[in-house]
């Protein structure tokens, strides 16, 4: 029989977080910090609506782009909370979870052989779909001592000829880093120079601590060469729903909703309804849920820096990144080992990307007790070596 | 002084668990002890932080307490309105809360005692013959399912794998 997987499919890797799977699905008594999602469960009122919609009978396709009262919300919940301004009727698409719609986004926008750069340490989803669109990612480096931001200069040495699109994801999975203004404008200069699309996952914007989220289209420069993404799962705990969205100028939009509409029809009726509810409603608790993660971060940061892994304070998402280079192991070896002596789960930085060899990403979307005992068995890990 | 994001975390750290020590909380708000125990002054000075109690299950401590809602219809008084009858009857230890409301009854009382017949003859001596008071209503408690935001049961939570993409 000849071997049917296609060398597409063949070609791209195994997610790195994946492979740890394995190490600790049969032991008990795990502290995990490898779990990339809110530790509570979705907001009552949100389950309740969507419960409610079910019961009356609300469970068709519905339009392509998303229900028109969702989109409506979008529209002013992104003018609201981070002053950017889409149109719900042409600019706005709503999606099965952020995947789809960086998948959709990539296909909208790659041909094949176009370079499309990747900011690492990054997110494990973005170079398999630009691979799987024919493209060819380009890693390009946010460094420890930037706060892992991209500069201007790390950009443009990674522009080639055959560069098409940058892919960008603040705050960020797995460092926490965040950008502001001024971080934008500089690469706005240069992806406006080359010509370029910018990628702006945007999932974490909500998990802001000092200050605000600063979306990447707020710089004028951008607004037109920009495809933002962004969806609830952070934000409102609604990982289990998978609901998100795109925006984009017109016509990016029109081309991105054709693929979606072949591939997906539409997102599910009952996740966008319960996202109405999350936008209507459900800030109270989203505000809650926010200052309860700065809570743990402050705690696990500092743990952290006291037993001796140096962390910078991260500015957003669920992530603290310490290092492990003082340590004398290398990332997978401290985490292999971190989870078979003491019992810890962490995800080694390598995963992130090549750069990101010497870090641990330590989701701190854990109950504070557990994030207290983590640190504890880390310490005598750390003692022990 | 202003209140900022770091005197609400202390109070939301606090409202949750009174009893932390200063050196926890110093590390879950991102401050030095000594500031802590600054802010921590401050709000107790302003009023902001009123009080630290105890959650007691007296039911655990052999002495089960029963609960009733009481709706009363008072006559309100000229020039004081209802404000002197509600100040009258907040005084009694059995009142544990008592509220204004809209609606068909004016005065919303909750009141314990350790069995029924506590409430009832507290309700029918103390609380009916009152100057003023038209009409009550004794409504028995029977099951407490949710009090000051918890709630007495669990929402079972889907298992999260431990790692995820």
């Amino acid at each position: 029989m000849r071997d049917f997987v296609a060398a597409q499919a063949r070609a791209i890797p195994p997610s790195g977080i994946r492979k740890f799977f394995d190490l600790v699905q049969d032991r008990e008594d795990i502290v995990s910090l490898g779990v990339g999602e809110p530790d509570f469960a979705t907001p009552w009122n949100i389950c309740e609506a969507a419960i409610y919609s079910i019961e009356q009978g609300s469970t068709s396709y519905t339009a392509n782009r998303g229900m028109p009262a969702l989109c409506r919300e979008i529209a002013r919940y992104l003018d609201d909370r981070f002053s950017i301004l889409y149109s719900p009727e042409t600019e706005i698409m709503v999606t099965s979870g952020v995947s789809e719609a960086f998948d959709v986004a990539i296909r909208t926008v790659v041909d094949p052989g176009d370079e499309v750069i990747v900011a690492e340490p990054s997110f494990v989803a973005y170079s398999p779909c630009v691979m799987l669109a024919g493209g060819t990612p380009v890693p390009v480096q946010c460094r420890g001592e930037d706060e892992f931001r991209l500069t201007a200069d790390a950009l443009s040495e990674a522009v080639t000829p055959k560069t098409k699109a940058v892919v960008i994801n603040f705050p960020n999975n797995p460092t926490g880093g965040v950008m502001r203004d001024a971080d934008y404008r500089a690469i706005a200069e240069v992806i406006v120079d080359h010509d370029l699309l910018l990628i702006s996952d945007e999932i974490y914007a909500e998990l802001t601590y000092e200050g605000s989220h600063t979306s990447a289209v707020t710089v004028d420069d951008l607004r037109e060469r920009t495809i933002t993404l962004n969806g609830f799962s952070k934000a409102y705990a609604m990982t289990g729903w998978r609901i998100g969205f795109l925006c984009a100028p017109k016509e990016i939009c029109d081309a991105a909703m054709k693929i979606h509409q072949y591939v997906m029809m539409c997102a599910p009726a009952m996740a966008q309804v319960a996202a109405i509810e999350a936008l209507r409603r459900g800030s109270r608790e989203r505000d809650a849920m926010v200052r309860e993660y700065c809570i743990r971060r402050n705690l696990f940061v500092r743990g952290l820096n006291r037993i001796g892994l140096p962390c910078h304070m991260p500015k957003g998402a669920f992530y603290a990144f310490p290092s492990v280079a003082e340590t004398g192991l290398s990332d997978l070896e401290f985490a292999e080992r971190l989870l078979t002596e003491q019992g810890v789960a962490v995800v080694p930085g390598r995963a992130f990307g090549t750069s990101a060899g010497g870090y641990l990403r330590c989701a701190y979307a854990v109950s504070r007790e557990n994030l207290r005992v983590g640190l504890d068995r880390m310490e005598a890990f750390l003692t022990g070596l | 002084m202003a209140m900022d994001e770091k005197d609400r975390i202390l109070l939301t750290i606090l409202e949750d668990d009174s009893n932390l020590p200063v050196r926890n909380l110093a590390e879950m708000a991102d401050l030095s002890e000594e500031e802590v125990a600054a802010r921590i002054r401050i709000l107790e000075e302003q009023g902001v932080i009123r009080k630290y109690r105890a959650m007691v299950d007296w039911e655990k401590a052999g002495e089960p307490e029963v609960a009733a809602i009481i709706e009363l219809k008072v006559s309100p008084e000229r020039d004081f309105g209802y404000d002197k009858i509600a100040e009258r009857i907040a005084r009694f230890s059995q009142v544990r809360s008592l509220r204004l409301i809209s609606g068909v009854y004016d005065l919303q009382v909750m009141v314990v005692g350790r069995n029924i017949h506590e409430i009832t003859s507290f309700v029918a001596e103390q609380i009916a013959p009152m100057d003023h008071i038209r009409e009550t209503a004794t409504i028995l408690i029977m099951k407490t399912y949710k009090e000051n935001g918890h709630t007495f049961f669990e929402r079972g939570g889907g298992d999260r794998l431990p790692i995820s993409l």
